[in-house]
């Protein structure tokens, strides 16, 4: 099965909808352990984002992406700028040129992102940060794809270990970012960048799953 | 969630949040167009006469809110150039792309950086993009506030009141032709050198949030605040100013450690919120300390030169300093905030 760029749009636009909805959300999270800020930067990239997209929408899915990642680079700030802005330009460079994706290829791209995200900001697992909910979502959705599960599957398994790491952030001590200047005090709270990283597996996992125009091009071979 | 969170206006002297930092750098264009220009989109405030030939620009940013840092330090003998992000928010890579491409006279470029995560991440973005573009590009990171504990395992101590001084002094030097090695090397010794520490009496509100960023008690203060409100070491009952001023100040001195003899920068700043007049009880009080302790007051700089909002509270800043330092501290300056000998 292969995923088209019309899918990858349906996921940013589906997230984009997301971050506006859960913008207080994430911002009352980041208020507790950092500057209250991060749902209102992610909420002005991902506007930015649907306006940079709308000429390219029918490029490949790489161009998608990479626009994406430079929109969010430019509006964003912080340091969720850098962050999501590397992820979506290391995962579209994955995937250039493509307009038709295959479920490794996709799986492989998050995971490209997710190095780009850990080289740019330097964060191990179980600093507290985004990486505790990207890590172990590609390690799922791999395993998942290596069993010969779906893209489907693979993907829901992605979001659903996503939201276990992220709720395992709460428990720890923040050491990477404005949270880990509060030392013991980051301890108790969900990290709002694990939280946003989370909804933008489960936004791809739930786009997948509904949208219609998946393409079937694969599915018979004998 | 609802967004019924923001429904009485705020109390502030904006027109829209969305607006304010775009309005507030038309001003600042407005009313200072013999030191600055100002561009848009991406956002930069460039001293009026940059490039200046073989000169090494200077380029600093953050997020806005921390008045006059940094735009009003853009001018003769300091900053070059000066990219506001929005409101506590890091600018982006493509202000200070732009930034170094209008200050670059051939000679480098060195930016000053204050240690957030954000800060660092698109600082280095941007100097990715102008290597690329073939500027030489420096950076300094200032980490200064003793307040953060425990930095070897954490992002670090936090860039607070000695980059304004050294942005001061380096501007000096560049300004005197220094190439961009020694700049970069008088702006490491400046950060290592320097020491501060703050304290809050309320918060402040982030005019995109429309609400307080912290709770604090009407007789309580946050010792070790940082300049977004971000909480510090201890929140404590309120005490004397003379108190205060004793607990930031012997941190400071312990933490270098300032010794005897030394000859220090005192630099009392006002967090947005408090009166000038309770500024200088606290130097005061700094200036008691510290000649109990044998360390002299050679130079010192009391007022609001990097706030956040209008949080109430005080930061102090020690610079230790020798005839270098001294020497471009004492140089000309004509910028919006800061002006002597011109």
């Amino acid at each position: 099965m292969a995923v088209t760029s019309a899918q990858i749009y349906g996921w940013l636009e589906r997230y984009a909808g997301i971050v506006a909805e859960q913008k207080q959300y994430l911002t009352g999270l980041d208020a507790a352990i950092g500057d209250g800020d991060h749902g209102i930067n992610m909420d002005r990239g991902f506007q930015t984002v649907l306006v940079k997209l709308a000429p390219v929408r029918d490029k490949d899915v790489g161009t998608l992406l990479k626009t994406t990642g430079m929109a969010l680079v430019g509006s964003v700030g912080g340091a969720g700028g850098p962050l999501y802005g590397t992820f979506f330009l290391r995962a579209g460079a994955a995937l250039d040129g493509k307009t038709e994706v295959s479920d490794r290829d996709l799986v492989g791209a998050l995971e490209a992102g997710l190095k780009g995200v850990v080289e740019r900001g330097k964060a191990n697992p179980n600093d507290k940060t985004m990486v505790d909910a990207l890590t172990p979502a590609v390690e799922q959705a791999k395993q998942a794809l290596a069993n010969g599960a779906p893209l489907e599957q693979a993907l829901t398994a992605a979001a659903d270990a996503a939201e276990k790491g992220m709720k395992a952030t709460i428990p720890l001590k923040a050491l990477k970012g404005r949270a880990s200047y509060l030392g013991d005090r980051s301890i108790g709270h969900q990290d709002p960048g694990a939280t946003s990283s989370y909804l933008m597996l489960r936004a791809l996992s739930d786009s997948l799953a509904t949208l219609p125009q998946r393409a079937t091009t694969t599915t018979t071979t004998t | 969630m609802a967004e019924a969170a923001v429904t009485t206006r705020l109390k502030k002297l904006i027109n829209t949040p969305e607006t304010e930092v775009k309005d507030a750098m038309a001003g600042m264009a407005a009313a200072h167009a013999d030191l600055i220009r100002v561009e848009y989109d991406p956002n930069v405030i460039i001293r009026k006469d940059a490039p200046r030939k073989g000169k090494v620009g200077l380029v600093s940013g953050g997020g806005s809110g921390h008045e006059p840092m940094h735009g009003g330090y853009v001018g003769l003998g300091m900053l070059d150039a000066a990219c506001p992000g929005a409101v506590f928010t890091s600018p982006t890579p493509d202000q200070m792309a732009r930034a170094t491409a209008a200050v670059d006279g051939v000679a480098g470029v060195l930016h000053v950086v204050k240690n957030y995560t954000g800060d660092i991440m698109n600082f280095e973005m941007a100097a990715e993009l102008a290597r690329g573009e073939g500027a030489k590009v420096n950076a300094v990171i200032t980490n200064d506030d003793v307040a953060v504990q425990d930095s070897l395992y954490t992002a670090g101590r936090r860039g607070v009141g000695v980059t304004v001084l050294l942005e001061k002094i380096v501007g000096g030097a560049a300004e005197a032709g220094a190439d961009l090695e020694a700049v970069t090397t008088l702006a490491k010794k400046v950060n290592a050198n320097g020491r501060s520490m703050g304290m809050a009496l309320t918060s402040c509100i982030v005019p995109v949030a429309g609400k307080v960023t912290f709770e604090i008690a009407d007789d309580e203060m946050e010792l070790g605040i940082g300049i977004h409100g971000e909480p510090g070491r201890e929140r404590t009952k309120l005490k004397s100013a003379d108190e205060i001023a004793e607990i930031l100040t012997s941190t400071i001195v312990k933490d270098l450690p300032y010794k005897r003899g030394d000859e220090v920068l005192a630099f009392v700043n006002g967090m947005g919120g408090t009166p000038l007049i309770e500024l200088y009880v606290i130097f005061n009080a700094v200036n008691r300390y510290l000649t109990g302790e044998g360390i002299k007051i050679t130079r010192s700089l009391v007022g609001n030169y990097i706030t956040s909002l209008e949080m109430a509270g005080c930061s102090v800043t020690l610079l230790k300093l020798d005839g270098e330092t001294t020497k471009f501290w004492d140089a000309p300056v004509h910028t919006p905030a800061l002006r002597w000998k011109v």
